[in-house]
């Protein structure tokens, strides 16, 4: 035994023999659901984001190199994969933005009970899938 | 978490409660809770800044970013959205890491290296927003 807590992990199964029982929540035998899901890409989105946050302090620090290094930086943006990984990072920055109110909701006390809940996780793709087709429409059509 | 290793679990002597009392907080899990929701809420108005200022430099170079950046209030706000993302995602990091990664030795490695790459980069966006100000 490794740590103290586990102490309150030892069971006995029928037979009568000492086992440490299993962790909960089970994930192997839970059925997916939209609450624990969006819990994990809330998780998913913040450390791609803090990626994100990598690329924006290189792309900031090719602008503050060189006219050259900020015109490489601009040319990485502007290509195909570039702007696949933009359009990856824009998804998660509204996704991660739009679920994040709705956890601020829940540290003030709201939205807690099961219908609201579902709602909001309804709202809090809604939203984020339409800003991202915002941004991207303002990007490349409008400017 | 390990299987049981039957006997030792049997010399523990002490009632369950008798263990998991006085073992409640003791550290700056309170702290670290509001920092990550101030530093959220602060982050809020400023990553639609970002999002805004990411739209109006679509395919600028480098003169016009020192122009953005010359004005005060850009550079007002990217500081304040630098200052407040890397210090939000090193707390988020921080929490991942410690779930995660269990083995003492290793956890404390990796929360290490975490920090030191998140000032280092934060540094980083810090000083160019200002050499591109000044």
């Amino acid at each position: 035994m490794q740590d103290v807590r586990e102490a309150l992990m030892q069971g006995r199964n029928s037979a009568g023999k000492l086992v440490q029982r299993p962790l909960s929540p089970h994930l192997q035998v839970y059925k997916p659901q939209m609450s624990s899901a969006l819990s994990i890409f809330h998780r998913i989105t913040g450390v791609a984001l803090s990626f994100g946050a990598v690329l924006l302090a290189l792309w900031l620090a090719a602008a503050a190199t060189s006219p050259h290094a900020f015109a490489v930086a601009q040319s990485l943006v502007d290509s195909i994969l570039g702007m696949i990984i933009l359009f990856g990072f824009t998804l998660a920055l509204f996704y991660h933005f739009c679920n994040g109110i709705r956890h601020l909701l829940w540290d003030a006390g709201y939205g807690f009970d099961l219908p609201t809940m579902y709602r909001t996780g309804y709202a809090v793709l809604a939203a984020s899938a339409g800003l991202t087709v915002l941004f991207w429409v303002i990007g490349l059509v409008i400017l | 978490m390990s299987a049981p290793r039957g006997d030792q679990a049997v010399r523990i002597m002490r009632s369950s409660l008798g263990r998991a009392r006085g073992m409640g907080s003791a550290k700056s899990g309170l702290g670290h809770w509001w920092a990550q929701r101030l530093t959220s809420l602060a982050l809020l108005p400023l990553a639609l800044y970002f999002v805004l200022s990411v739209l109006l430099l679509e395919g600028a170079d480098q003169a016009a970013m020192l122009r953005y950046m010359a004005e005060p209030w850009n550079a007002v706000l990217f500081i304040a959205l630098i200052l407040a993302l890397f210090y939000h995602l090193q707390l988020g990091l921080q929490v991942v890491i410690e779930d995660y990664i269990h083995a003492e030795g290793k956890r404390l490695a990796s929360l290490l290296a975490m920090r030191a790459a998140v000032g280092a980069f934060g540094l980083l966006a810090l000083l160019s927003v200002l050499k591109l100000t000044f």
